[in-house]
């Protein structure tokens, strides 16, 4: 494995790894690991680093729904320009085209539910492209960025075994 | 009870006290478990639920399922072993059982067995209950616990019956190379001893593949391998290995294994086949995940000043404390609560070593160094 995927591979599952810790685990050195962080950030594969939020537990959190948008493309309009208008929109979080019965997948995150619909009814609806929205609301999330959402760790084994 | 004198005189695991100690206290790091921190695959366990629900709960064959033998026999051609499922192979309840099975099958009364040390704890008293007396062989540091021809040699292991060979080792994580092996073997076929290869780590080797001394020229005929699906697969609790061997040997050990054991469990069994064929990628991730947590312990403990050599398989790293190794794991744990194993626990050789497990997760390896390192620089 070359050392940038190497990196990868620590950073994807831990962002919050410093570069010495990166380069024990790595067995490359911390100058290395430096090189291979700028580089996956200038070639585009790393775009940030965020904390993965249970928004459940946090008071005055936000609510989450996943949108289906159809849309109706033209001479003029293709999908990078439809994506190009939502994207824009902060309250935005995700936006993908995908395969299947509708076009866009779109994660919309917004303080409550009426919020999300406002945004979904004012701002989306109406762009000329689009033809059908299906707002599905998140109401529990069981596993996100690869996490389980659950209490604390199990872990029952024998402290001390051969 | 009037109770047997070999139960009687069986010495204590020196584990226990340690064991003991840790669990008195519930703010334990502990780096002392030997076994992993995942669960089985998913997709292993619901192959053994489905088999309850579909009543899957009778015996199997005494050699256990012919589809998990058949899968068995064909997974063990990556490391360039070749056994017949219909007569090579037999499913035990664990690795444990097939340890002892092996004893029993070619061990008699006064027969001796070399065991290089440290080690596992378990061959002493295996070869004990068989009849048979155990002669150590102790591996050295500098030899980064390998066995060698010369160590053999200098414990007398020539007058010797049975060698026991487990590498990857617990507790050293030390592995050999075909090289290294080829020394061994020769020593083996000169010596006529046949061996009991406890390879239940094979699948975590970091860098180079897994070697074993049954594939040595001469070799297979005078060798039981052991493994099983604890360690790769993270299914410990389910207790299903397997020895494979020569038919007459697999055929000697079936026929204990019928009358003490009957077969083994039948749940995991239906784990196992699905574990065998669709979990290679989560073995690679834990193996990688192991490797990442590998090099951060060793290159902590390093820095810290207790020199550790690099282990390159199983799960445990083996530092040098110097000295009194239990005092250090004792005070260890009272001062930081973190827990080790002295590796005196493993025999000869362990002495002035820790066995360190790193079979837990990322953020308490690094709080548990941290907190190793700050005892150190105090002491």
């Amino acid at each position: 494995m070359d050392a940038e995927r190497e990196v990868l591979d620590v950073l994807a599952r831990n962002a919050r790894e410093d570069i010495d810790d990166i380069a024990a685990q790595t067995g490359l050195d911390a100058a290395a690991v430096a090189d291979a962080i700028d580089a996956l950030e200038a070639d585009g594969v790393v775009h940030g680093y965020q904390a993965v939020v249970d928004w459940d537990r946090v008071d005055e959190g936000k609510i989450r729904a996943v949108v289906e948008i159809n849309v109706e493309l033209d001479r003029e309009t293709g999908y990078e320009q439809v994506a190009d208008r939502i994207a824009k929109f902060p309250a935005v979080d995700a936006l993908h085209l995908v395969s299947g019965d509708y076009d866009f997948a779109v994660e919309v995150l917004g303080e409550n539910m009426q919020d999300v619909s406002e945004f979904i009814s004012e701002q989306v609806a109406p762009m000329p492209a689009v033809t059908q929205t299906v707002t599905h609301y998140i109401m529990e999330t069981y596993k996100d960025g690869g996490i389980r959402f659950e209490d604390g760790d199990d872990d029952d084994r024998l402290s001390v075994s051969p | 009870m009037r109770l047997s004198d070999r139960a009687r005189t069986l010495p204590e695991s020196g584990i226990r006290k340690f064991f003991e100690l840790a669990e008195a206290r519930d703010d334990v790091i502990s780096l002392g478990v030997g076994e992993p921190d995942f669960s089985a695959p998913w997709t292993a366990r619901t192959a053994a639920i489905d088999s309850l629900e579909r009543g899957k709960t009778s015996y199997t064959a005494n050699r256990g399922m012919a589809a998990l033998r058949e899968r068995i026999a064909d997974h063990h051609e990556r490391y360039d072993q070749s056994y017949d499922p219909g007569e090579e192979v037999l499913v035990t309840t664990g690795a444990s059982e097939a340890v002892d099975l092996a004893f029993r099958a070619l061990v008699d009364p006064g027969d001796t067995v070399a065991v290089h040390e440290p080690t596992y704890i378990s061959y002493g008293p295996g070869i004990e209950l068989a009849g048979g007396e155990q002669l150590t062989v102790p591996t050295r540091a500098a030899d980064d616990f390998a066995l060698t021809r010369e160590s053999l040699e200098a414990a007398g292991a020539a007058e010797a019956d049975v060698l026991v060979c487990c590498y990857p080792n617990n507790p050293t994580g030390a592995t050999m190379t075909d090289e290294e092996l080829a020394e061994v073997a020769a020593f083996c076929r000169d010596e006529n001893l046949r061996v009991v290869a406890d390879e239940i780590y094979a699948a975590l080797t970091y860098g180079d593949d897994h070697a074993s001394i049954a594939t040595q020229p001469g070799m297979r005929e005078r060798t039981v391998v052991v493994n099983g699906f604890s360690k790769a697969y993270a299914m410990t609790g389910l207790r299903l290995g397997y020895a494979l061997g020569p038919a007459d040997a697999v055929d000697a050990m079936n026929r204990i294994h019928q009358y003490t054991m009957l077969s083994a469990p039948t749940t995991p069994q239906y784990a196992a086949i699905e574990a065998l064929d669709r979990c290679d990628d989560e073995v690679a991730e834990m193996v990688d995940e192991y490797d990442r947590r590998r090099r951060l312990v060793v290159s902590r403990f390093n820095e810290m000043g207790l020199d550790t050599f690099e282990p390159g398989g199983a799960f445990y790293a083996f530092p040098e404390c110097g000295g009194d190794d239990e005092a250090f794991a004792e005070e260890l744990l009272e001062a930081e609560g973190v827990a080790v194993v002295p590796g005196s626990v493993f025999g000869a050789g362990g002495e002035g070593h820790l066995r360190v497990s790193y079979a837990t997760s990322m953020r308490e390896l690094k709080e548990a160094t941290d907190r190793i390192a700050a005892f150190v620089a105090d002491r």
